[in-house]
């Protein structure tokens, strides 16, 4: 490749990339050369700035076409800015969650890891090749791996980050053994090069190896969206890690997992043989894969919604209790994919934007909240008393949550079913777990409604908010809200800006 | 397509109340005398709707409708789901609005007794009015769903707050109960949506009704839409077995929100199982006609004998009103005019007669402190104008020629008679039952020895005395004077059956 070819390319597609790397170069140089004594909430706000920076670039990209560069390994649709796009959102949140007050510090270091764990994200949402894609989970892992201990002397955080990695280890081992079959199928890692030849005689001829490449695959991914069977590692982790952390790896890294698995589930395996024979008008023929998989995947979304639910209920510790909704929650996004429905990526981006509102506000509550002590269902009692509009905003993301109308949360519930029961056949079974997983889910989101209002507080002072927690409580519940009754202005959004089909197209 | 914005701001009326009782201080004196206010201006916008509504017209009037939002797929996205924002009244949906915006008007008079959080208790009990008011005013299902929702949540926390002792068990059994009830009913409505690409009610009616649209919902389906639907109105009305939550609630509620739920909430599961049931699925209904009378019977008989070995008061009133329920699920499942209008008659008259009679509870709750039988008696010699309202309402309950109770009875009997004798035979005997359980408990309460003495027995005052009054005056009025109902009602209009 010669210096000609490399000026070819449309570098300003990667402009949100570049800003996020640049930005944490110098905030690591700043860090470095920075008097130690120093308050280091300078560099949240440089960071930030970075991240609006970075919106605005994905803005400017927003109605052009498919664009890919680097030997089409690096590629920019509207699934990738989609995408991005509520990643940049979720990690300003996060950003903003960690902004100490006079009483807390916060690291450097803290700040870059959160800025590169999003770069490898927004990798993961436009790469179309294996390898980069690779590259980018990779670089999300690693770095989510050092946040969640970067309380070297807490036992805790000790123990999550090793349970973390260990997991993850596998997790990748077992995506990394899915996609060498898919290369051993086609000698391509390009994904879209794959999608082209999958319809080979090779690869018909193996096609139980391609099912197995996918399922490997899933599995593997399962690990990042904490679906089952690789949910376990997601409420120690939860708990050990310090609370913007954990927001972080609930809703930003799982939404990169989501865009990784939609992109690699079906863009390569959208046109390969399934393993049943089908009589077609032009002779017999082989159903496609996906639909040959599909009972797999309806099987790990109904375990994944019952499993976090059930266990759920029994949570006494508030942020395990989430790290169980999270898991059900998870499930409730594959519903769609599961379904193989028309709606899948309208739905669960949505529901992804309803669930980054609800899930980050939820988590800045416990944040707040966790200023004291270990933060229990129990600590919950009485808040009303002491702080009612906490108490208020904390409400309405339960009641999100939970799917109750005129939040977003509901609206992404109903076009999740609207998914399962809009197809043909209808997908009864997966409606039936999430008809049961909402209503188990009553039992513990409402249980903090028992604690918050009618129980009585053992504190009677009013918790302290931060700024930037405030901020974020006040963003979060408008978005929530407004959602909910206006839903339109998101539907709309979504269909002016994007066009969800390029994905497939080469 | 817009008539007026009436019932908007019908709806949206409590929310003034709302507003004001949050700008209020907590501790300010007047703060109970607010929430009643509150409750005062839905009640007259909504005796303007029921003097405006055209009765000689059939469908629905002062409609409206605006476009909410579109679900588009990426794959057909000329072809959107349209979700609107749709109200409208008929007959039914206007008599149910009254019977709700006066109980409650009424309810919270009595909850002037309220001390604890009073601010907090008014400002959900308006909440709970915003969602009864949306659910009879809702002419689309989705918007009917949601204003079912906004009950659910309020009606959680005033039972789980303002309760009695096991508040919160009885908080979290109507929470469950109901979530399954309303998940299934939302069910239910994405299927038709996905299918007849429509919410709207009186659209939904015609449709179904078209034998083109087999193709799109064939008989299989309609037949579970229709049991799914049947469980979740018959969690809310409630049919035996789902009734254990509403025993709960009844026992442990404060009075006001009881008398809501009793008199009105209860009464959605009617509505809609008269509304949607019959009116989307009439050939499911007559097929499982029978099977509708026989749980009907057993919904009855065993309200009316379990009633009877009852030792508290609230307890006799919660499974007198299963068995009245079961009245109307005879009416529905005759599937007849008389019958039809029996179960709507029914409805609003126990309605009534269930806010009257938990309004004197509260009464007896106020000044004996006991609801247990066997703790009183005789006080009918202190407080003659309180026991003379409770054996009034008690005879009213089992059906009192002259009363509102006698006309639903005879006509869900009648089109009972008429449909499945046998079924009706058996059934009879529950009104037997009726009376000797309601006359045992009345009697129990108001005459024979005293048992224990009472410091405080005053009798009715002016706040308990009028909407007695107006209760028991209203139900008398539909006793002699039915018509004011089925007037209105209209109910083969409506309903677009035959007979």
């Amino acid at each position: 490749m010669d210096m000609d070819t490399l000026l070819q390319y449309q570098w300003n597609s990667m402009m949100p990339e570049f800003t996020i790397l640049l930005t944490a170069v110098a905030l690591s140089l700043i860090d470095l050369f920075m008097n130690k004594k120093k308050d280091r909430s300078l560099l949240i706000w440089l960071a930030l700035a970075g991240i609006a920076a970075a919106i605005v670039f994905l803005f400017l990209q927003f109605d052009d076409g498919v664009v890919s560069i680097l030997n089409e390994t690096y590629r920019l649709d509207s699934f990738a800015k989609a995408f991005k796009f509520l990643m940049l959102i979720g990690t300003g949140f996060v950003l903003l969650l960690g902004v100490p007050d006079e009483s807390t510090s916060v690291r450097g270091e803290y700040i870059y890891l959160i800025l590169t764990a999003l770069l490898g994200g927004m990798m993961m949402a436009s790469s179309a090749d294996l390898i980069t894609l690779f590259v980018g989970l990779e670089l999300l892992s690693l770095s989510s791996y050092v946040l969640v201990g970067i309380r070297k002397n807490n036992t805790l955080a000790n123990e999550a980050a090793f349970k973390y990695v260990v997991n993850g280890g596998i997790a990748t081992a077992i995506t990394l053994f899915g996609m060498s079959y898919l290369y051993g199928l086609t000698g391509e890692t390009n994904i879209y090069e794959i999608q082209g030849l999958m319809g080979s005689d090779v690869v018909t001829d193996n096609r139980f190896l391609a099912v197995f490449a996918f399922l490997m695959i899933v599995v593997g991914l399962s690990f990042k969206i904490t679906a089952a069977p690789f949910h376990m590692w997601a409420p120690d982790v939860y708990q050990g890690a310090e609370t913007p952390v954990t927001a972080f790896l609930s809703v930003v890294s799982k939404i990169a997992g989501f865009a990784i698995m939609l992109r690699l589930l079906m863009v390569p395996f959208v046109f390969a043989p399934g393993t049943r024979e089908v009589i077609t008008p032009d002779g017999v023929n082989y159903e496609t894969l996906l639909v040959s998989v599909r009972p797999y995947l309806v099987l790990i979304a109904v375990l994944t919604i019952l499993i976090g639910n059930v266990i759920a209920l029994r949570q006494l510790n508030a942020k395990r209790l989430f790290a169980y909704s999270s898991i059900a929650h998870a499930g409730y996004l594959l519903v769609p994919l599961a379904a193989l429905s028309e709606l899948v990526f309208d739905a669960v981006w949505f529901y992804l934007t309803a669930y980054l509102l609800m899930n980050i506000g939820a988590f800045a509550v416990i944040h707040v909240m966790s200023a004291e002590e270990e933060v229990t269902v129990a600590s919950f009692a009485g808040l009303f008393k002491r702080s009612p509009y906490l108490t208020i905003a904390m409400s309405i993301y339960l009641l999100s949550l939970a799917g109750i109308p005129l939040t977003a949360g509901f609206i992404g519930k109903f076009e999740i079913f609207m998914s399962a029961l809009g197809t043909e056949p209808k997908r009864y079974l997966l409606v039936t777990a999430m008809l049961m997983g909402t209503v188990l889910s009553y039992v513990y989101y409402f249980g903090f409604f028992v604690q918050m209002y009618f129980r009585p507080s053992k504190h009677q002072t009013p918790v302290t908010i931060s700024n930037g927690v405030t901020a974020v409580l006040a963003i979060t519940v408008a978005g929530t809200v407004l959602l909910g009754i206006f839903p339109s202005v998101a539907l709309t959004f979504i269909h002016d800006h994007f066009q969800f089909l390029e994905i497939f197209n080469q | 397509m817009n008539d007026s914005f009436l019932l908007t701001i019908l709806i949206l009326s409590p929310l003034l109340g709302i507003v004001l009782l949050s700008i209020m201080p907590g501790d300010h004196r007047f703060i109970n005398y607010m929430g009643v206010l509150g409750t005062v201006l839905p009640l007259g916008l909504t005796l303007i709707v029921f003097s405006l509504f055209d009765r000689s017209l059939s469908g629905v009037q002062f409609k409206e409708y605006h476009q909410w939002f579109e679900l588009m797929t990426s794959i057909s996205p000329n072809e959107p789901y349209t979700v609107a924002y749709d109200l409208g009244v008929t007959g039914l949906s206007v008599l149910f609005l009254m019977l709700a915006s006066l109980i409650t008007f009424l309810a919270s008079l009595t909850a002037l007794r309220i001390k604890e959080s009073a601010k907090g208790f008014y400002i959900l009990f308006l909440l709970l009015e915003v969602g009864i008011l949306g659910v009879f005013a809702s002419e689309n299902l989705f918007l009917f769903f949601l204003f079912f929702e906004i009950t659910l949540v309020s009606m959680f926390l005033l039972v789980g707050k303002w309760g009695g002792f096991n508040r919160e068990k009885a908080a979290f059994s109507f929470l469950i109960y109901n979530g399954i009830g309303s998940i299934l009913l939302l069910i239910v409505i994405i299927v038709l949506f996905v299918e007849m690409r429509t919410t709207n009610i009186t659209e939904l009616t015609m449709l179904l009704k078209d034998t083109d649209s087999l193709e799109f919902l064939s008989g299989s389906t309609r037949t579970w839409l229709f049991v799914l639907l049947l469980i979740a109105f018959g969690i809310k009305l409630p049919i035996v077995p789902f009734h254990t939550w509403m025993v709960r609630v009844h026992v442990e509620a404060p009075i006001a929100v009881v008398m809501i739920h009793a008199g009105v909430l209860l009464k959605i599961g009617a509505y809609g199982l008269i509304r949607f049931g019959v009116g989307f699925f009439p050939e499911q209904l007559k097929e499982m006609a029978v099977a509708l009378a026989i749980l009907g019977v057993i919904n009855l008989l065993y309200g009316a004998f379990i009633a009877l070995v009852q030792t508290e008061l609230r307890s006799v009133l919660a499974y007198s009103s299963i068995s009245h329920m079961g009245i109307v699920l005879l009416g529905v499942a005759s599937f007849n005019t008389a019958g039809l209008q029996g179960a709507v008659f029914q409805t609003i008259s126990h309605g009534l007669i269930a806010a009257l009679l938990f309004l004197l509870v509260g009464v007896l709750i106020n000044r004996f402190q006991t609801t247990k039988l066997e703790e009183l008696g005789g006080v009918a010699s202190q407080t003659p104008l309180f026991a003379g309202f409770l054996l009034a309402a008690g005879l009213a309950s089992l059906g009192l020629p002259g009363m509102s109770g006698f006309i639903s009875e005879f006509l869900a009997f009648l089109g009972l008679f008429e449909a499945m004798p046998v079924i009706g035979a058996v059934g009879v005997l529950g009104l037997i039952l009726t009376a000797v359980y309601m006359l045992r408990a009345v009697l129990a309460v108001t005459f024979g020895e005293r048992r224990t003495l009472f410091d405080n027995n005053r009798d009715l005052t002016a706040v308990e005395l009028v909407p007695s009054a107006i209760l028991l005056s209203i139900i008398i009025w539909i006793g002699v004077y039915p018509q004011v109902l089925s007037n209105t009602l209209q109910l083969a209009r409506t309903l677009g059956i035959g007979g």
